[in-house]
């Protein structure tokens, strides 16, 4: 399954992996922003764009094909819409900015990446709220495709997917519960508390800095 | 509908990043004060859930099938707040681990979804949840749900300057349509067996609410949204003003003053619900 | 010398009026390891519970000397470590490290320090290369030994453990038992695996609709109640242990 290639890639070592989350973030609005608000002939900077974020893929040791790949889930609607909208530029820009996006999470564990957002000002009640998400996504999906299996062997209709949904509705605010009674068994005292500061070093410094100024001097000059 | 990085003009997403940041805010700071950490666990499962149940398959006939999106069943059983941080963080872990919608574009899917398609969800609840058209609340609200975030998707894609013609724009809707029915079915379905299991499970809208209120709310979420959506497709009176002028800055500006317009409607009603709850 | 766990007369009714616990009496000793035995349904694990207040009923519990009230309760959750049978509920942190200091956390020590402190007790369980991984990840053996070592990194003076062994493979539950031999702490084994019991505790409680019928050696109860699997009489065998309920009840 893709979750579990993304952390494993995620899990590396290399330069790109042990930089601060929050460098990588920042360069990856800036990348974004430049995708986004580029207009015109695109081909030349979407080709040098594409080969700015193969060097970064390939220097943190992540599959190139495997990385295209997996960005070009995005491709099905996106010819789609640019199909019915007769707008052809749609394309890469989609696909370039679901490969960035793709390049910092497959470099960063996501709890390190949300501590990183954490420290750029989102809201840590959301980012808790996504990091136990993620946590039990994969639990309870499995759980869900059990049920849902069981459920068609026994003839599948309307009602007893709805009655199986109910059933997973109820098993899961009951793991819910037994979360919460273990936090408490270990003196939970309302508010959780994390294991580090995020330490922004000369190295982190250098990589946002030119990191986006290369997508920056790349629209400037070629876009 | 889950709108991809690249799809918006640079107005319409940066416009909605920045609305969506206040809005976060505000839901964030209102689900904290209700709730503390300690709900934590329960609202990142139940989102975990959503995301399960939206891979289940719902035999429709003909051979097809449908899927929950699930906004309106969580703001029935948690409530319109939580509901909110729910979604959100659901659509955040989508963007980022699927590349299922945009990052850029969180603000807007955020807003389409998690703001303003759970409080057009949540609203006939509100207003007639308690009584004998309780049904009839569910299904509209859970249909609303899904209608007004596809629309206003349409519309900011719109605004954004896609160009889609207008019969296409009629095949689109009338997608919508079936999909935001089909939302309201299999909602009202999961409710009913979720109350034969623990009838607890489903909220009861608390007696004394102000039925003036939600019905004035539900009606400006509801006309602006429609409002945004002719804004942006609107020909004559906007093309004439483009024309004169250089830029098609104010085509942009109509449109995202619409969408500001729901946004601000949310909020306020968000506001006065949530505290008309805690009196 | 005062006793570990001193358990008077507890009752416990649930919300919708079933009697869990009718009169519980219950005495644990520095070093002891007991096994709680008995059918399903028949207050266990509600009584295990009890012992660090996550439910409260009437009567009176104090551990090692301390009541419990609403002040002690931080300290006596230190005291008492509870290793849930569902690992996956127990392990609700992203990372395993994270999830052996959350305890530590918790009691206000320093991010280090509890990291420190976490590695040791999952070089105490063997898990040490695990500490960057996803719980999700682990095997049932692996999710059950860093759960134990996320309260042994609270320096408890008692394990209670609920169906340890229930989802691992006979490996598995040697390598549980070994680990839990070479622990020191005084032990409340809840579990329906009569072996394991017989292995790793002298005594044995046999819970029986929400009483203790017999509170002796664990060899000694397993007879009296024939508790042990065994072929129905018509295939040969003893017949069904006293207590259990008849299938399709």
């Amino acid at each position: 399954m893709h979750h579990v290639v993304l952390e494993r890639w995620s899990r590396g070592n290399t330069f790109i992996h042990q930089r601060d989350p929050r460098a990588k973030i920042a360069a990856l609005i800036v990348f974004l922003v430049v995708v986004a608000t580029a207009h015109g002939e695109l081909t030349l900077l979407a080709a040098a764009l594409f080969v700015f974020l193969s060097i970064i893929a390939v220097w943190a040791r992540l599959p190139l094909f495997g990385v295209m790949a997996r960005a070009g889930v995005v491709l099905p609607f996106t010819l789609v819409f640019a199909a019915i909208a007769w707008r052809p530029a749609l394309i890469p820009k989609t696909y370039l900015s679901a490969m960035a996006v793709l390049i910092v999470v497959a470099t960063t564990p996501l709890p390190l990446l949300m501590r990183g957002m954490e420290s750029l000002g989102a809201p840590r009640f959301l980012l808790m709220v996504a990091q136990f998400l993620y946590r039990y996504l994969f639990v309870i999906v499995e759980e869900g495709q059990h049920m849902v299996s069981a459920a068609r062997s026994r003839g599948g209709s309307f009602r007893a997917a709805a009655g199986a949904l109910a059933v997973l509705f109820a098993r899961s605010y009951g793991r819910a519960e037994e979360i919460h009674r273990a936090m408490l068994a270990r003196g939970f005292p309302g508010y959780f508390r994390t294991l580090g500061a995020l330490r922004f070093r000369a190295a982190d410094g250098c990589f946002a800095v030119i990191a986006s100024a290369v997508p920056v001097l790349l629209r400037m000059t070629i876009g | 509908m889950h709108i991809p990085d690249g799809f918006l003009a640079t107005p319409v997403w940066a416009t909605l990043d920045a609305a969506a940041i206040p809005a976060a805010g505000v839901i964030v700071r209102r689900a904290q004060r209700e709730f503390d950490e300690s709900r934590v666990p329960l609202l990142g499962v139940m989102g975990a859930f959503v995301f399960a149940a939206q891979m289940i398959n719902f035999p429709v006939g003909i051979g097809t099938t449908g899927h929950l999106v699930g906004g309106a069943l969580l703001a029935f059983t948690l409530g319109p707040g939580a509901a909110s941080v729910v979604m959100a963080a659901i659509l955040a872990i989508q963007a980022l681990v699927f590349q299922d919608g945009g990052v850029l574009a969180l603000g807007p899917n955020i807003i389409n979804m998690a703001v303003v398609g759970v409080l057009a969800g949540y609203l006939p609840f509100h207003l007639w949840g308690a009584g004998r058209w309780r049904k009839w609340a569910i299904f509209a609200g859970a249909t609303l749900s899904v209608l007004v975030s596809a629309v206003l998707a349409l519309a900011e894609l719109l605004i954004s300057g896609v160009h889609i013609s207008a019969s296409m724009l009629g095949v689109s809707l009338a997608l919508f349509l079936v999909s935001a029915l089909l939302e309201g079915a299999i909602t009202l379905t999961v409710i009913q067996a979720l109350e034969a299991i623990q009838p607890n499970f489903v909220r009861r809208p608390a007696e004394g609410r102000s039925f003036a209120l939600g019905a004035v709310g539900l009606t400006a979420v509801l006309l602006a949204t429609v409002g945004v959506l002719f804004a942006s497709t609107a020909p004559d009176g906007i093309e004439r003003i483009i024309q004169s002028s250089p830029e098609n800055g104010y085509k942009t500006g109509a449109g995202l003053a619409g969408v500001a317009l729901v946004w601000a409607a949310c909020f306020i009603f968000g506001r006065v619900i949530t505290r008309r709850r805690s009196a | 010398m005062t006793p570990l766990i001193e358990v008077r007369d507890l009752r416990f009714r649930y919300d919708d009026g079933t009697l869990a616990l009718d009169g519980i009496d219950f005495r644990l000793d520095t070093g002891e390891s007991v096994a709680v035995l008995g059918a399903n349904g028949s207050g266990k694990t509600t009584f295990v519970l009890h012992l660090n207040g996550l439910l409260t009923g009437a009567g009176s519990i104090q551990v090692c000397g301390l009541a419990m009230e609403k002040r002690n309760m931080a300290t006596i959750r230190q005291k008492i470590g509870l290793v849930f049978q569902d690992s996956e509920a127990q392990l609700f942190m992203p990372t395993v490290l994270e999830d052996v200091a959350f305890g530590l956390l918790n009691r206000g020590m320093r991010a280090d320090e509890a990291s420190d402190r976490a590695r040791a007790a999952l070089a105490t369980v063997g898990m040490v290369s695990a500490e960057s991984r996803a719980p999700y990840h682990l095997s049932a053996g692996e999710k059950k030994r860093v759960a134990i070592a996320g309260i042994l990194a609270m320096e408890p003076e008692i394990l209670v453990l609920d169906e340890p062994t229930t989802f691992l493979d006979p490996p598995g539950q040697c390598a549980l038992a070994e680990l839990l031999m070479s622990l020191p702490q005084a032990k409340i084994l809840v579990t329906h695996d009569v072996p394991f019991a017989e292995a790793m505790c002298g005594r044995a409680v046999f819970f029986e609709k929400g009483k203790i019928a017999a509170d002796g050696d664990v060899g000694e109860i397993v007879e009296r109640f024939e508790w042990r699997f065994t072929l129905p009489v018509s295939a040969g065998g003893a017949g069904r242990p006293r207590g259990a309920s008849p299938p399709g009840k």
